[in-house]
């Protein structure tokens, strides 16, 4: 291995352009050298910054080092220059994964598997993605977000229904959001697993700074998504009747409740 | 409908004051169709995330009752996405600062949309 190191080193500073320097860094961190993948790849990425293997690279030599975020952001960079990239897939599918956002992690596994059907840690993944994402749905819905709803959002408007509040990991918190009577919060939880993520660096990469809140309109009503505190994440639901203006007055307010509760628990 | 046609149509978007630019994205896979961008807006990483944030918002909305969402916007403290799909397979993304008329930026997709049908 070391006869190798000094081969890629010295094919790398006969040409400083050369690819090599992908393969170079590669070895470098599977032989435990983080400091030196990186220094290799980051100048090969100054070369050549639009290719996606090398933030590839990059990214899993930050998740090797625990920086996660920044390992998702040059995963979704590289997904932004090759789609299809399987190697930032199967990253962003881990990401996914640990935030229990078992349905992107499924969703980009599966996409990994596309990319390289012979892989066996992209089977295995898929396995016990699958696994936990059926016990999550066949989980009982929890029975005391409706106390802890009247306790976080008593007197506000739809405190009853309409209002959920959620942590990073795709669990009810508090509130009930209604489908036909039936109550479908572990259901919308599980969809906002990691959306708090998802916003936070699609605004970070595209330049809007901070995000604040997330509004989508649909054909039989709103909902508002924002993050009352770093550590959660609330969705307001109101049908079309109440204006989109009117939905940003309610979900602001829901928010300074649920901050309240939240530091009141925190007690 | 050609590039250079889809790009007539999303140009009017860009218009509207503080609107950085718009593009005509391909809802599966996030690539990007036209576009017509200011100078320092990342093209492919605003196709790519804008097209995965709307999935996802999409299955919480429906999830939530409130249907498969016409209109998403993420608005930030720097900044702001308006995203609306067009048909199944495309979505027609704006990226705008902070304070711009989003009833304006809103009534201008819709236009385009129309203008892609």
């Amino acid at each position: 291995m070391v006869d190798d190191l000094h081969a890629l080193r010295a094919e790398l500073a006969r040409d400083p352009e050369s690819l090599v320097f992908l393969r170079l860094g590669e070895m470098l961190r599977v032989a435990g050298e983080p400091d030196a993948a990186a220094r290799v790849t980051l100048d090969g990425l100054h070369r050549h910054p639009h290719l996606a293997d090398a933030h590839d690279l990059y990214a899993r030599i930050l998740a090797d080092v625990g920086d996660l975020e920044r390992a998702g952001d040059e995963w979704s960079t590289a997904l932004s220059l090759a789609p299809r990239h399987g190697g930032a897939h199967k990253g962003l599918g881990f990401l996914a994964f640990r935030q229990r956002d078992f349905e992107a992690a499924l969703e980009h596994l599966e996409l990994a598997l596309a990319s390289d059907p012979s892989d066996p840690t992209v089977v295995q993944a898929l396995h016990t993605v699958r696994q936990a994402f059926e016990d999550r749905m066949a989980a009982p819905p929890a029975s005391a977000a409706m106390g802890a709803a009247r306790q976080a959002f008593g007197g506000l408007e739809g405190a009853e229904d309409g209002l959920l509040l959620v942590d990073p990991q795709g669990l009810v918190m508090a509130g009930r959001i209604a489908v036909g009577g039936v109550d479908q919060g572990e259901i919308v939880a599980a969809y906002l697993a990691g959306a708090s993520q998802e916003a936070a660096r699609t605004a970070r990469l595209i330049g809007l700074g901070d995000w604040t809140a997330i509004l989508a309109e649909g054909p039989a009503g709103h909902v508002h998504i924002a993050p009352p505190t770093p550590a959660a994440l609330l969705l307001v639901r109101r049908d079309r009747s109440v204006p989109p203006g009117r939905l940003q007055i309610v979900a602001e307010r829901a928010a300074d409740a649920a901050r309240s509760w939240l530091e009141e628990a925190a007690r | 409908m050609s590039s250079a046609a889809y790009r007539r149509v999303i140009e009017a978007i860009t218009r509207v004051r503080g609107v950085r630019g718009a593009m005509l994205v391909a809802a599966a896979d996030g690539l990007i169709v036209a576009d017509a961008l200011m100078e320092g807006v990342r093209g492919n990483a605003v196709a790519a995330l804008a097209a995965s944030l709307v999935k996802r918002v999409g299955n919480a909305s429906e999830a939530s009752g409130v249907g498969r969402p016409h209109f998403v916007q993420l608005r930030g403290t720097e900044g702001m996405l308006l995203t609306l799909p067009t048909g199944e397979e495309l979505l027609l993304v704006a990226v705008a600062d902070p304070d711009v008329n989003v009833g304006l930026v809103r009534l201008e997709m819709l236009r385009a949309a129309e203008g892609l049908a």
